[in-house]
């Protein structure tokens, strides 16, 4: 390991402290605070898609007379885009794991994998958005596709953010080296991507399962 | 297996012990029954066998258990004492989230009841 003071950190959980929680000793060091800092952006995201979810949940079923749930989706699609962000998921948790040991070519291989994962899902949410589109289901359609529109292109933006937050911290550790500071950033990014996954779950569960139920 | 050293007992609960298996088994864990959950949703989504009024409930039960999933086996939340302050954060979030959710579906479908042509008289017109 590093001559560093910090220890090493996996997701939330901080490696290897000896704090007991007992007893006051001063600030705590930069790799417990900077990840809960993002932990509560990450969390106040969350917040953000919960509205998107409300208003979603609130138009579903004002279509307009136009196309209802039922004829849009289609769940071997939702299927594929799910196994690959769950799976980039995992990914970019071995990715970490190679980069707390400084093993630089498991740690850039990993995130090109997470990274290509998180592009086949991208590509299948752009390839049903320009379908839907083609068909005439655009969000100006109906209250209903505007909300459908907003919900999941909101978590399309953030896996775009994602991707390229990816590709910068690749090169940044090509050229920088596993110094403290770009590991905590590498930390965010997966704490980021985890949680891109969590609202997934929910997006796949109440838009496309329960919209598709007969 | 010469896995059990003596930080065996200095680990929370949750937490992955510092070793390269144990924090890649971890990962393995998380990522097969997430798996799991999602399979099984997707099979509760398209059988016949399952009493249909309820399948939109278990399916968010579901959802809620692979979000917990998540939460343990990718983020690393722990009951550790390091983990305090996310846990706390997490369920403030929680709330919020539920509050938001909650209290605009339901006042909304309220609205919805209270106002506008009856339901039938909708369905009718969307039909054309």
């Amino acid at each position: 390991m590093t001559a560093g003071t910090e220890a090493p950190t996996v997701g939330l959980t901080h490696g290897a402290s000896e704090d007991t929680g007992l007893g006051n000793r001063g600030p705590q060091s930069k790799s417990i605070v900077v990840p809960y800092g993002f932990w509560l952006f990450v969390l106040s995201d969350i917040v953000l898609f919960s509205a998107l979810f409300a208003t979603y949940a609130s138009l579903v079923h004002a279509t307009d007379g136009g196309p209802v749930t039922n004829q849009l989706f289609d769940r071997r699609l939702v299927a594929i885009e799910t196994v690959a962000l769950l799976l980039s998921s995992f990914t970019c948790g071995l990715a970490m794991i190679a980069a707390k040991r400084h093993h630089m070519t498991g740690t850039q291989a990993w995130l090109v994998v997470t990274g290509l994962l998180g592009l086949v899902f991208l590509s299948i949410e752009l390839y049903e958005f320009t379908s839907m589109i083609a068909e005439g289901a655009g969000p100006q359609r109906s209250a209903f596709l505007s909300a459908f529109f907003t919900l999941v292109g909101c978590h399309g933006v953030h896996v775009t953010a994602g991707l390229l937050w990816i590709g910068t911290m690749m090169a940044q550790i090509w050229a920088k080296g596993f110094r403290q500071d770009i590991v905590r950033r590498l930390l965010c990014l997966s704490i980021f991507w985890h949680a891109l996954d969590i609202i997934w779950v929910a997006i796949f569960t109440i838009v496309y399962l329960i919209g598709t139920l007969p | 297996m010469t896995d059990h050293e003596p930080d065996a007992l200095n680990v929370a609960p949750g937490a992955p012990h510092d070793s390269l298996y144990s924090e890649t088994i971890s990962y393995v864990i998380g990522l097969g029954l997430a798996l799991l959950l999602t399979a099984i949703s997707f099979w509760v989504a398209s059988t016949g066998l399952l009493w249909g009024p309820g399948i939109a409930v278990g399916l968010v039960v579901l959802a809620i258990a692979q979000m917990g999933i998540h939460l343990v086996f990718f983020l690393h939340i722990t009951s550790g004492p390091d983990n305090t302050n996310n846990v706390l954060a997490l369920a403030f979030g929680v709330l919020i989230v539920l509050l938001v959710m909650i209290g605009t579906i339901w006042i909304m479908a309220h609205l919805a009841a209270n106002m506008g042509p009856p339901p039938a008289i909708t369905n009718l017109q969307m039909q054309h």
